[in-house]
Formats: structure tokens, sequence, C-alpha cells
């Protein structure tokens, strides 16, 4: 077996952001109501002075080249919050500075995140003028009581209405829907699934509703008032019927959540699965940048107003930048990459591993839940749903 | 040195909560024993545990000065006592120390069970009682009815019973002339030889050990050379004093008189509560009557979370035995736990004190196993076994007989719910023997055998009454019964610290109970683990814990790779607290749940 020749000493090896591509990722931090289950970096605000963030991003673009001159830039994402909120000259200028600073790829991916209301459809057509080519909806549900439950403030129509806008404006469209909902059956499910997928979609994301500390969801499950979620059985059947249904459709579950047709999966969020290098401008962002075989890991100030006035002052609005462990990269690389249908290249692990987890992913590929080919580390089936147990064995957690 | 006409010593007593400690507060205060800035509520429950509870755990004695109505001043000498059943041996050593109580009922509650047990002990006591009715404030204050009560229930005159708020002060002037007046002063004979009542003591960090003493006969001075009469240890005295509540150096203790004594006295173990202290020359020639020795009821294994932290551990429970004469320990060692140790305790909230000083005092997290009364186990060959621990249950094919503990029980409770209180009894192997009424409210005296009572029927009582019962206990000897040992097998596995020993009749019921309950308190794991409960061999009840199917975060936090680290992290924090058997972990938490019966 490949792995048996891990007791080699642990060779440093730079590790190549040019085989992951190089992308960024921009944060938009409101939203127009905060969803109950929601704990994203979103926040609502009355007034945004959308000339003084469009600033702001531009500065910390300016900066951010600086630190990755000569690289090639391979993918933008508008992420939030909702980045649909953004005026189209604000996306405009961000995207004009980006490619002011990054020699960009031929193919280069932009996406952006947008609630599906009649209000962000308004400027889709805005937004693909300033070069953004790929959508990603969150419409959540196809029933209008579950996103009443959610908090959300469009209809099922609303959203189909604002899907066949993007539609006819982009050439890549996405939509996220959350499942394992209250009172959901597997059956109600199966059926909502196969609506979405007769869709004209080429890509899903399928999250499993998780109730997240914090959050009104959060306070009302400690609280024993959020009836209704399914037990851990009906979460894993829905978990595989998701699987069964995308596959049957033509699309394959290329990440724990996410379904897309061959050549359709987001380029973006790839290069954070493959562990690849990316920036991270916004309230909370996050970046992963290497230099040789050091890793740096950048974060910025979550609250939006504490950002801002950063920037405004020319001061760095992030935390001290963090110089990544190999223990803490290889965590990382496995955190992300096993959440991968094509799993981590063994070359790119191995030398990170210490002895004790070669033997523990050689006791968990004997257990039948991953699968160790000559080339590459994956989750069989049958551990995908087991992926944070099989990380914190595999990690001695 | 007071004469003995100007001397009052009493103790005060009453059901937990019904203000005892509140009430001493009042008295300390309003003769000035205590500036007012110094004050704070519950003066004497001076230890963590006691102010966090708000129960009084240990008596404490004070001393007040009081000038009284007739212009003559007094020295009274007061024990606050502790309410819950658990430290009854408290409040009976203190009454042996003075000659009067105070008895405090809460005029919105009435008399409960330990109202009574109180008032048994202070007559067996020979002593005096004054009745107080505390609370007179509140609205619900019923002083009449509460009168009347007390007259029904206990027999005792309480036409003239003091009102007394404690918390705002109406009727403390009252108690105190009641005390000058109704409480008899102490005799005693100051030529006579030294006699002195070795009421308690502790370890005092500065001082050494301190002895708690009452002087009956003679003079006690600085210097003097005693002895204690059980022990024939003697002592050179360096230092007597009395407790204002702090620590106040005195020239000379005489009859009637408490106070304390230092002398170069190593351990708390070298005193016994109980004995007589005397001069160590002419001596006096016959003890006093000593004190019935406080046995612990209830056993448990206590091991370190942590197996490197055995020693931290035995360290804490010694220096904390220092304290505490009546919690036993001695080392214990489980396949499954590791070393740890098997201790006594009074009852189950003494051991939640102990357990809970070791976590926060000391910082070693405990797993604590299933609570064991002790079982008399009588052998073929005619030897006879003291069991305090299941797992060292001998084959049975070498056994005769087991007898098991059995308590009679007090419980007083409103009539609604007396069927409640009768069907819990009787489901937990009860006889009834008495069953009277006072007013609105039932007293029911149960024969119980003290293993169903010990972990969690105070709190079906509780719940079963919605708050409104209550109890009180005292051993009663042992019995025969049809008793064995259980154990439980988690993934086939015997788990050493979930074995127990129930009814033969009761086993499948608590069998079943117990493995349904390890089943939710187990998490899943990835393979499913079977659950049974066994006597010698024969499974008599199990299920399956099936195997965890999911578990995987759905979202992508755009490129927040620290947050699913920091995840792990938090996971790998949350394992600390679970133990490994066989393949199986299994939550610390889980070794007490696990017991806990619904219904
Ligand atoms: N309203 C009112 N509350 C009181 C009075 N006396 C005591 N309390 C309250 O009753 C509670 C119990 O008082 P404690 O003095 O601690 O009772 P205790 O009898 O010493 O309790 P244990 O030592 O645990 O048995 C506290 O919350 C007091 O503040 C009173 O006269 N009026
Ligand atoms: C940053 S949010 C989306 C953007 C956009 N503001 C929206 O709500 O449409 C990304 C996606 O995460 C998913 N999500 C957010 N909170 C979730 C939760 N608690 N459980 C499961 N999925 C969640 C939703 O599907 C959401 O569309
Ligand atoms: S789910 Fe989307 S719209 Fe709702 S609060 Fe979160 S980021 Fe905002
Ligand atoms: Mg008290």
């Amino acid at each position: 077996m490949p792995t048996r020749f891990g007791s080699l000493s642990r060779a440093v090896l730079p590790e190549n952001w040019q085989q992951s591509g190089f992308g960024l990722y921009i944060h938009w931090p409101f939203c127009a109501a905060k969803c109950p289950y929601c704990d994203f970096n979103s926040h609502v605000s009355a007034r945004i002075d959308q000339s003084r963030w469009r600033d702001a991003y531009i500065r910390e673009i300016a900066r951010a080249a600086e630190l990755t001159e000569g690289r090639v830039l391979s993918t933008v994402f508008f992420g939030g919050g909702t980045p649909s909120l953004m005026d189209g000259e604000t996306v405009q200028a961000i995207l004009d500075e980006v490619r002011r600073s990054w020699p960009v790829s031929n193919d280069i991916e932009i996406t952006l995140e947008a609630n599906p209301t009649s209000v962000d459809a308004a400027r889709f057509g805005a937004y693909r003028e300033a070069g953004v080519n790929r959508l990603s909806m969150g419409i959540q549900a196809l029933n209008n009581d579950d996103l009443r439950l959610l908090g959300r403030l469009h209809s099922v129509e609303e959203a189909f209405s604002a899907f066949k806008i993007a539609r006819a404006t982009f050439s890549r469209v996405s939509f996220d829907l959350i499942y394992a909902r209250q009172n959901q059956t597997l059956a109600d499910w199966g059926s909502e699934l196969r609506r979405a997928l007769d869709l004209a979609v080429d890509h899903l994301s399928l999250y499993q509703l998780t109730i997240e500390e914090g959050t009104a969801f959060g306070d009302r499950y400690s609280a024993g008032k959020l009836r209704g979620l399914p037990n851990d059985d009906l979460a894993a059947d829905m978990f595989e019927a998701t699987q069964r249904i995308t596959e049957s459709y033509g699309f394959h579950a290329y990440e724990t959540s996410n379904h897309a047709r061959s050549g359709e999966e987001s380029r973006h969020n790839l290069i954070y699965w493959r562990y690849g290098d990316y920036l991270g401008i916004g309230p909370g962002a996050h970046g992963r940048l290497s230099f040789g075989p050091t890793r740096q890991a950048t974060e910025a100030f979550r609250e939006p107003g504490k950002w801002l006035a950063a920037v405004s002052e020319h001061r760095r609005p992030e935390h001290p930048v963090q110089h990544l462990s190999q223990d803490d990269i290889l965590a990382e690389m496995l955190l992300m990459g096993l959440r991968l249908r094509e799993g981590v290249p063994v070359a790119r692990y191995l030398p990170l591993a210490n002895e004790e987890i070669i033997n523990n992913i050689n006791e968990l590929v004997e257990d039948g839940l991953l699968v160790l080919a000559a080339e590459t580390l994956t989750v069989s089936d049958e551990g995908r749903p087991l992926l944070n147990t099989i990380l914190r064995k595999i990690l001695g957690a | 040195m007071t004469d003995l006409a100007h001397i009052r010593n009493f103790s005060i007593v009453a059901h937990i909560d019904h203000g005892k400690s509140t009430l001493a507060d009042r008295l300390i205060q309003s003769t000035g024993t205590v500036q007012d800035r110094d004050m704070k509520e519950q003066l004497l429950d001076a230890m963590d545990i006691e102010r966090e509870r708000g129960i009084t755990i240990k008596a404490n004695t004070v001393r007040i000065d009081y000038v009284a109505e007739n212009g003559e001043k007094y020295v009274l000498n007061l024990i606050d006592t502790p309410g819950h059943v658990d430290f009854a041996y408290e409040v009976s050593r203190s009454m042996r120390a003075v000659e009067g109580s105070l008895l405090v009922v809460d005029s919105t509650q009435g008399v409960e069970a330990q109202t009574l047990a109180n008032v048994y002990q202070a007559i067996d006591a020979d002593h005096e009682i004054v009745p107080v009715l505390n609370k007179i404030d509140l609205p619900a204050s019923d002083c009449d009815r509460v009168a009347e009560q007390i007259e029904d229930v206990i027999g005792i005159e309480a036409t003239d019973a003091i009102r007394v708020s404690a918390k705002t002060g109406v009727g403390i002037r009252e108690t105190l002339e009641a005390i000058v007046q109704k409480l008899p002063a102490p005799t005693g004979e100051r030529e006579a030889p030294l006699k002195a009542m070795l009421v308690d003591s502790w370890y005092d960090a500065y001082l050494g050990v301190v002895v708690l003493v009452r002087i009956m006969d003679g003079v006690l001075k600085k210097g003097d050379k005693i002895k204690m009469m059980q022990t024939g240890a003697a002592y050179g005295v360096d230092r007597i004093g009395v407790f204002r509540p702090a620590m106040q150096v005195v020239e000379e203790l005489g009859p009637g008189e408490i106070g304390f004594l230092t002398a170069s006295i190593k351990q708390v173990r070298d005193t016994k509560v109980g004995d007589t202290i005397t001069h160590e020359k002419k001596g006096a020639e016959k003890p006093l009557p000593g004190f019935k020795p406080s046995i612990p009821v209830v056993f448990c294994g206590l091991f370190p979370v942590d197996s490197a932290e055995f020693e931290d551990l035995r360290d804490a429970i010694e220096k904390l035995a220092l304290n505490d004469a009546s919690f036993s320990f001695e080392m214990e060692t489980s396949a499954a736990l590791g070393f740890g140790f098997r201790c006594g305790f009074l009852g189950l909230l003494h051991l939640e004190v102990i357990r809970d000083r070791i976590e926060r005092e000391y910082d070693i997290e405990l797993i604590t196993t299933a609570p064991s009364v002790v079982y008399h186990v009588y052998m073929r060959d005619g030897s006879k076994i003291d069991l305090h621990n299941p797992a060292d249950m001998p084959d049975l094919t070498h056994v005769d007989h087991i007898e098991e503990p059995r308590i009679k029980a007090t419980i007083l409770v409103p009539d609604e719910f007396l069927g409640d209180v009768l069907k819990l009894c009787q489901d937990r192997r009860g006889i009834q023997q008495d069953l009277t009424y006072a007013g609105s409210r039932a007293m029911v005296v149960y024969d119980l055998p003290l293993n169903e009572v010990v972990f969690d029927f105070y709190d079906r009582l509780k719940s079963v009454t919605k708050g409104y019962a209550s109890f009180d206990y005292h051993l009663t000897g042992y019995r025969q019964d049809n008793l064995v040992k259980m154990q439980i097998l988690v993934n086939d596995e015997p788990v050493d610290a979930l074995s127990m020993m129930v009814h033969r009749e009761r086993a499948e019921m608590r069998g079943r109970a117990m493995c349904e309950k390890l089943k939710d308190l187990i998490p899943r794991h990835m393979f499913k683990i079977p659950i049974q409960a066994a006597i010698g061999g024969k499974v008599i009840a199990r299920e399956t814990l099936s195997a965890l199917r999911k578990d995987v975060t759905a979202k992508c936090y755009g490129g927040d790779a620290t947050r699913k680290r920091k995840l792990l992290d938090k996971q790998k924090a949350g394992k600390k607290k679970m133990r490994q058997f066989g393949k199986v972990e299994i939550p610390q938490e889980a070794f007490i749940s696990a017991l806990k019966m619904d219904n």
C-alpha cells in the first residue's frame, strides 16, 4: 500500500498555489433582513453609504495586489451577506479595479450571490455589464410556508421569476436549497429536489439545515422550542436520497453539499477545497496565501463599522497575519479536501503527515471509510456522511 | 469568666431554609457583636459551597453579649445548625453542648419533616424548647395556623410562640428576652475537676487543629496540661478563646462556657468528637457519655477523568477528610476507570458537596460511580463481608444470604399528593408503618430499604408533590432480602462502574431503565453497540444503540478553514469528558445519570 512508506521523515515541500488556482473573495456584510438560521457575518443596516464602501474595497484591492503581484487571477466571488444589495456601479468599480490590479485568466469566473427578490433581480443586468458571469441564488425552499418559517423575504413565485431573469442574463446560474427543515418528510424533500432539478439550472448547493449557536433558531432550539427537526436517521436518509437523486439527473456530488453538471462546478469554491491561494477582502473575510513553503492566514475584522473605519484611516483592517504550522496546513488541507469527491492528492498530504496520522488513515481505509488509490485519498460512499468523525480520527482529535 | 446564672446556651434548629442562619444574623447584629458594616447575609455560612447553595452544612458557634430588659448582662452562646437531613449528625452533637433550642418554623410553610426530627432530638437532649414563627413579613404567613399545627403535631405549647421576621428584624428583642427568661442557665462546679466536652474540631491553616469545647465542670486556662480521656493523648494548651464569630482569645473558660482551644495537635483525626477533655493531673475520673459516632451510609467511587491526576485526587481527599470526620475513603481500582477512591458519605447531598469541592477547589475533574449502600453479605463459611462496592460482590456459590440497610422515613405531605407519595413508597419496596393527619397534611411513616432512597427518592418525592412534601429518615437496621448483583455490558464488555445491587423482583425493571438511559447517554459510534443488563451471566434486558449515520458539516463558510479547525478542537475538548471502554466512549455524566429513574 502506498502509505506504508509513511515512515519517511516529514519533508517540507513548497505547497504550490499554482496547482489550485488563485481567487479573490469579496465579502458584502449587509442583508435586507436577518434570517433566523443564519450565522454568516451579515448585518441589517438602515443606510449604507455605497460610495464609502466602494472606496474601501478598492483601497483594499490595491493593497492586496501589491502582496500578490504577478499572480494570475482565475476567480472572483462576491459573497455575503447579500451582495445583490450592491449597486451596479459598486460592483463595476470593484471589478474595474480588479482588472487593473492583476492579470486575469481568459475564462475568469466571477460569481455573485443574490437573493431572489424582484428588487435584487432588477440589478442583474448591471452586474453582467460589470463582468459578473455566474449567479448563485439563495432560493432555500420551494414552498411558501417553509420560506416564511425560514424568515425569507421572497415567495417561491418571486424566486422563480428572479431565476428566469438570471437564466436570461448569465450563462451560469446556481441556487441554494436548505433541507432537513422542520416537519419535512423524506418524500417532501425528494419531490422538492426533483422540481429544482427540472429547472434549467447547472449547479445546486444543497445544505442540511444546521442549527447554529447564537442565531434565533439556536436560541429556540436550546429552549426546546424548535420542533419537528429530523432525527439523525431521517437526516442521514435525506442526505443519501440527495446524492441518489442528483446523480440520476446527471448532477454529480463533487463536494459534500454541492452538485453540478460536469464542467459547471464552482471554480472559486474549488480553490478553497483544493486548498489553493485566495484573498479575502471585506468584513470577516479569510484569506490563505503561500509564499514558498510558508502559508499565511488572514482574517479581516468582522464588525463592518470597524473594518470600514480602519480602511478609511489607512490602517490594515485585519487581525495580525498568522503563519500556519505544518500541522495546521495538513489539518486544513484534509478538512477542506476530503469534502471533495476527487479527494486529496497523496503527494500533497503525505509529506506533511506523521506516522500517527498515517496509521489513523490506514485504519480508516481498513474500515472502508477512506479509499486510498495510487495518487489520491478519498472518502468512500459510506464515509461521506461521517466526514467529521473521520477527520477527528485522522487528526487524532 | 461569667457566672452560671448569666449564661444561656442554645442551638437554633429548623427544617431546611426556615431561616436559622438569617435569625442568627439578626441576633448577632442587634447585640452589636458584629459591626453593621461587617455584616452580610447568613454571616455564619462561611464556606463557598454554603454561600453558593444558600444552605448551612457545618454548625457554627457565636458568643453574644446581651443586656436584658432587667438591666443585667448575659452571655449567650448560640449554635446555628444545618437543616438538611444529611447533616443531622451535626445537629445532634451541637445539641449536646447546650441546654435549649430555638425551634424556628417558617410561618408560611408550617411544620416539616426536619422540624419534627429536630424536636425529637431536642427532647432527647432534655432541651427547653422556644418556638419561633419566622418570616411573618411574607403575605403567605399564617401564624395562628402554624402555632396550632405545632401544638397538634409536636405537642408543645405554642400560643405564645414568638413572631419574628428574621429579615426585617421584627421580634428579635422578644426572642432575646425569651432566651434569657425561658431557657435554663447551665449548671457546673467551678471547683470540680475539669470536664470539657469535645464538640467539634477542624483544621485552620494558621492555628492548626482548633477544638470546640463546652466546659461542664472546672476551669480551662492557657498553659494547662490536658488529656483526652478516650484516646489518652496529652497536650499543652496554647490558646483558648471564644467566637464572636471571629476568634477572640480569652484568659479562661469556666463552667457553662463554650469556646475553643488549640494545642499542638497534629491532625483532626487525633481528636474524637464526644471525647471528654480533662487535666492531666487531678483529672476527672468518669468521662461524659460521649456521642454515637456518625456512619457513612452512601458509598461511591471517585475517579479522576484524567488518570494522571490520581495523586492530586489523593491529596485533595486527604485534605478534605482532615476537616470532615464523617467522610471516609479508601483506594479503589477499577478495570475501566483505573485508580480512584471508594468514599463513604452521610447522604447524597454530602456526596455532592465533597465532589463539588474537589472539582472546584482542587480543579480535578471526576467520574462518580453509582452510589451504593453497605450490604452485609453472609458467607457459607460463616464469615460476613461489609460490601461497599457491588463490583466486589463475591461468587454467589459462596454466599449464604445478603442483608440490606433499612430506614424509617417520615414524610409530611398535603392531602392531595398523598396518593402519589404512597405509590412512590410502595414502588420502592416500602412498608407502611403509620399514617396520621394534622389539618390538611398527612404524616406518613414508612420502613424502606435505604438503597431505594439513596439515589433519587428525594428528587422524585419533590417532583410528584410539586415540592410540597418534606422528608426525614434515619437508619433502623439490616434485613435479609432477595438481592442480586446486576451487571451492565456495553458492547459485550462488563462495565464494573455501572454494576449495582438490586432486589431480584425489581431487576428487570431497573435493568431495562438503565439500558434505555444509557442508550440515550452514550453517543452513537461508527458501529452499533449492544447495551445489556445481566445477572450472573443471564441477560435480563437489552437495547441496541444503532451506528452513527451522519456527522458532516453542511455549509462551507467561504474560505474560513480556521472555523473548521476550531470546530474539531472544540470537539476535542468535549472528548476529555469521555472514558474509553474497549472501543466505546462513555461520557462521564452517564455513570450517575443512568441511575436516575423517571418514574
Ligand atoms: N421574607 C423572609 N425571608 C426570610 C426570612 N428569614 C429567612 N428568609 C430567607 O429564607 C431563605 C433561607 O434562609 P436561611 O437563613 O439560609 O435558612 P436556614 O434555615 O439557615 O437554611 P439551612 O441552613 O440550609 O437549613 C433565605 O433566602 C432567607 O433570605 C424572613 O423572616 N422573611
Ligand atoms: C452566505 S449565505 C447566502 C446568501 C444570500 N444572502 C441568501 O441568503 O440567499 C449562503 C447559503 O448558506 C446557506 N445557509 C445559511 N445558513 C444556513 C444554515 N444555518 N443551515 C444550512 N444552510 C445555511 C443558505 O442556503 C445560503 O443561501
Ligand atoms: S441567509 Fe443570506 S439573506 Fe439570510 S441573513 Fe444569511 S446571508 Fe443574509
Ligand atoms: Mg442555615
